[in-house]
């Protein structure tokens, strides 16, 4: 069946991977973000892999002032409305920690600017009774560490958003996927020290996928970060609190 | 971060540098970069595609389809995209690409600028000659060329390493096929004058010659020739990927090994030869299959040799042939094939005549023999193909490439500062005007 997905920071290397896959089945995508040249381009990219629909639309995570657009193209799309989230912004802790200010760009892009979207989009849903919201968190939301606990942060507040939402929403029939991706190779991290296992967007878009078929709850991406997590998020606080990792 | 700084090599892995590498994921990323030569996915095996002298562009992220006209058949893509997604996208609704390497992974860019060719060569010229418009970055600012508004600049860009710009996007001539598998008709070749008056007689569409690089004597040229046409058979869902998980130890194409694995791919075609039907990716890209095989020549890697000669100079690559076998140098496969004239810039590889490759491990030996090897196909009046070149001498080139001078020229005007100088120009002076 035909779907139509939403899909915010459309631009991000994960997201393209995703709305790729997403038109080879033939739905219908809303590309939205702040690059607007780049979503149109992403938008003819789509369209000529199947998608049956594809458009660019402007959405800023710190401006509300854009959204209504999207909502109107939602109301008019028939069948079963789905949104992918993908925004997501790290500054290096160390600028953070020079200019403190910057925390609150931090929580706009990875939580408040999204929510502030899916809690507008969450009624339509249950209008609708079904449609599927994936919301794109980090490892680095799943324990505080020194090198980068502000992104964390914001990270962990989306995933227990995102929680509170599938909570709310499973009672209306939709579903609500946290994605926890471990290090992929994007925009993000490209030149960025110490990566290790590395994973593409592709890989990441197909667990996505996979995941939104079998209405998983809460993924790692990729699986092997559940387990790296585990230990991590195991360590008693008096030993972790001395650890840099 | 803009910068990673990386160790990277072409797809020999013989030379290797460490530098910056830019990998721009939109158009606005591109245009705010320094000018530095672009890369597409290094499946070029020298230095074509490494700058140890500063930083290079990775173009396999700006890799968006951007028009398709059922009409005409023509295909706007940007540069980063793969021959292989190109393939895997459009074979279904019916359309190809009318050239293809032997590597689905080479770029849209990377074949522009390599002006690549493939088993149909004899028939469709290289790919260059299907490009009807490129967009060319110089110095952060985009223009579309074509033969009619830039007829130097379109010459100077096919076939030309990149040296007059970044190619951020090019339209290309798709041709309508009626199927998506190929039915290849597998003939065994007992020797070198059977196997080049197959080459000469056929007429199918998509010819090449696999051969024994280790055989000797009367056996000398044996190998298998394939015919391809396209069918129309549906396609059967592709086989997963194998990967190369480490780079292997240098036993691993020790002599019987190679030996063996020759004489089992010639018998596996039964004397009487055979029609198979393969998915057209399994025929065009036949390595693909097996990510990274080229960590299977170990940590020195290995250089590709490849010639091609005049038609009457057959003869002399018979006697290159020879010496190779000889050598017991040579890896498990080879191919030879014969070339039409068809070339699509004034640096390009194909000529009127045959090309033969081979592959060797990255040795001593090997190398004096490839540099003795050169020495012959000057000689006969033949070329090194730039794609696969890793060793050969400034002189050398030049005499190979007869329009050279004009080449460097229109890239002295694209890129004054030479700030789109790689390894492989730098070695070969090619920016020498
Ligand atoms: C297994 C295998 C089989 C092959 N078979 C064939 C064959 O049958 N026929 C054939 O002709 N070749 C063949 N090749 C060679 C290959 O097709 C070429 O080397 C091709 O150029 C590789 O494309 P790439 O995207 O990897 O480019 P790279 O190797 O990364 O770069 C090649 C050159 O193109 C330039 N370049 C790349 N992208 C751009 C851009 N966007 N703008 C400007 N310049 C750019 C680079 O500067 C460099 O000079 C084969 C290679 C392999 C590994
Ligand atoms: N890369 C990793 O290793 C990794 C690991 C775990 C989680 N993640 C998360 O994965 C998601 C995708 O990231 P990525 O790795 O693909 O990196 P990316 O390319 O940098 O993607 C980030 C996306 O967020 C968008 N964005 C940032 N601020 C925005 C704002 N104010 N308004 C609207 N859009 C905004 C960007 O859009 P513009 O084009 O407008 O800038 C871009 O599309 C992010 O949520 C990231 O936190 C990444």
């Amino acid at each position: 069946m035909q779907h139509t997905w939403v899909i915010l920071g459309a631009t991000s290397a994960m997201a393209r991977a995703f709305a790729r896959a997403l038109s080879e089945q033939g739905h219908a995508l809303i590309l939205a973000g702040r690059d607007m040249d780049d979503l149109k381009t992403l938008a003819a990219d789509c369209t000529l892999r199947g998608a049956s629909d594809a458009r660019a639309l402007r959405f800023d995570a710190r401006e509300a002032k854009h959204d209504a657009p999207i909502f109107d193209a939602l109301e008019q799309a028939e069948g079963t409305l789905n949104a992918a989230v993908f925004i997501g912004s790290m500054p290096e802790q160390a600028r953070i920690d020079d200019n403190p200010l910057l925390l609150q760009g931090v929580m706009q892009d990875n939580f408040t600017g999204p929510a502030r979207f899916l809690h507008a989009f969450a009624p339509m849903i249950e209008a609708r009774g079904g449609g599927t919201i994936v919301g794109v968190g980090s490892v680095a939301g799943d324990r505080g560490r020194v090198g980068n606990y502000a992104y964390g942060a914001s990270k962990s507040a989306f995933h227990t958003y995102l929680a509170g939402l599938r909570n709310r929403l499973g009672r209306a029939g939709g579903h609500v996927i946290t994605v926890k991706p471990g290090f992929v190779d994007s925009a993000m991290t490209w030149g960025i020290k110490g990566m290790f296992l590395v994973a593409a967007p592709a890989t990441v878009a197909r667990d996505i996928l996979r995941a939104v078929n079998k209405r998983r709850n809460v993924i790692y991406t990729p699986g092997f970060w559940r387990l790296i997590m585990l230990i991590i998020r195991t360590i008693p606080e008096p030993i972790f609190k001395k650890l840099s990792i | 971060m803009i910068w990673n700084h990386l160790t990277y090599s072409g797809w020999g892995r013989a030379l290797a540098v460490t530098g910056d590498i830019a990998r721009p994921e939109r158009i606005s990323a591109l245009r705010a970069l320094p000018a530095a030569p672009a890369i597409g996915n290094r499946r070029s095996y020298g230095d074509a595609c490494i700058n140890g002298a500063g930083p290079v562009i990775d173009m396999t992220r700006l890799d968006r389809l951007l028009s398709f006209d059922e009409d005409t058949g023509v295909l706007e893509a940007e540069a980063g995209v793969t021959l292989g997604e190109i393939t895997r996208l459009m074979a279904p609704r019916g359309w190809l690409l009318p050239v293809l390497p032997g590597t689905g992974f080479a770029t849209l860019g990377g074949a522009i600028a390599m002006d690549v060719h493939g088993k149909n060569h004899h028939n469709a010229g290289s790919f260059g000659q299907h490009v009807s418009a490129i967009r060319l970055m110089q110095k952060g600012k985009a223009r579309q060329i074509t033969a009619k508004s830039a007829p130097t600049q379109m010459r100077a860009t096919i076939g030309g390493l990149g040296q007059t710009g970044v190619i951020v996007s090019a339209r290309v001539q798709m041709i309508p096929v009626s199927g998506e598998t190929m039915q290849v008709r597998e003939s065994r070749v007992t020797g070198w004058d059977e196997h080049i008056a197959l080459l000469d007689a056929s007429e199918a569409t998509y010819t090449v010659g696999w051969l024994d690089a280790g055989a000797r004597g009367a056996a000398l040229g044996r190998g298998i020739v394939e015919e391809g046409e396209i069918g129309p058979d549906p396609a059967r869902p592709p086989r997963s990927p194998h990967t190369v998980p480490l780079t292997a130890p240098h036993w691993a194409l020790s002599k019987p090994i190679v030996r063996a694995f020759n004489a089992l791919y010639y018998r596996r075609v039964p004397a009487a030869g055979r029609t198979v039907t393969k998915r057209l990716e399994d025929y065009f890209f036949p390595l693909d299959k097996i990510h990274d095989w080229n960590r299977l020549y170990g940590k020195r890697g290995f250089h590709q040799f490849q010639c091609v000669v005049p038609p009457d100079k057959a003869p002399a690559l018979h006697a290159m042939l020879s010496r190779i076998a000889e050598s017991g140098l040579a890896s498990p496969l080879a191919v030879l094939k014969r070339l039409g004239p068809g070339r699509g810039g004034m640096m390009s590889f194909p000529m009127e005549g045959y090309t033969l490759a081979v592959d060797f491990p990255n040795r001593a030996r090997a190398r004096d023999l490839i540099a003795s090897l050169e020495g012959d196909v000057s000689e006969a009046g033949g070329r090194l193909y730039l794609a696969k070149d890793a060793l050969a001498a400034p002189d050398t080139i030049r005499a190979m490439y007869p329009e050279h001078a004009d080449w460097a020229a229109a890239a002295a005007k694209a890129d004054p500062d030479g700030a789109l100088e790689t390894d492989m120009t730098r070695r070969l002076a090619l920016r020498r005007t």
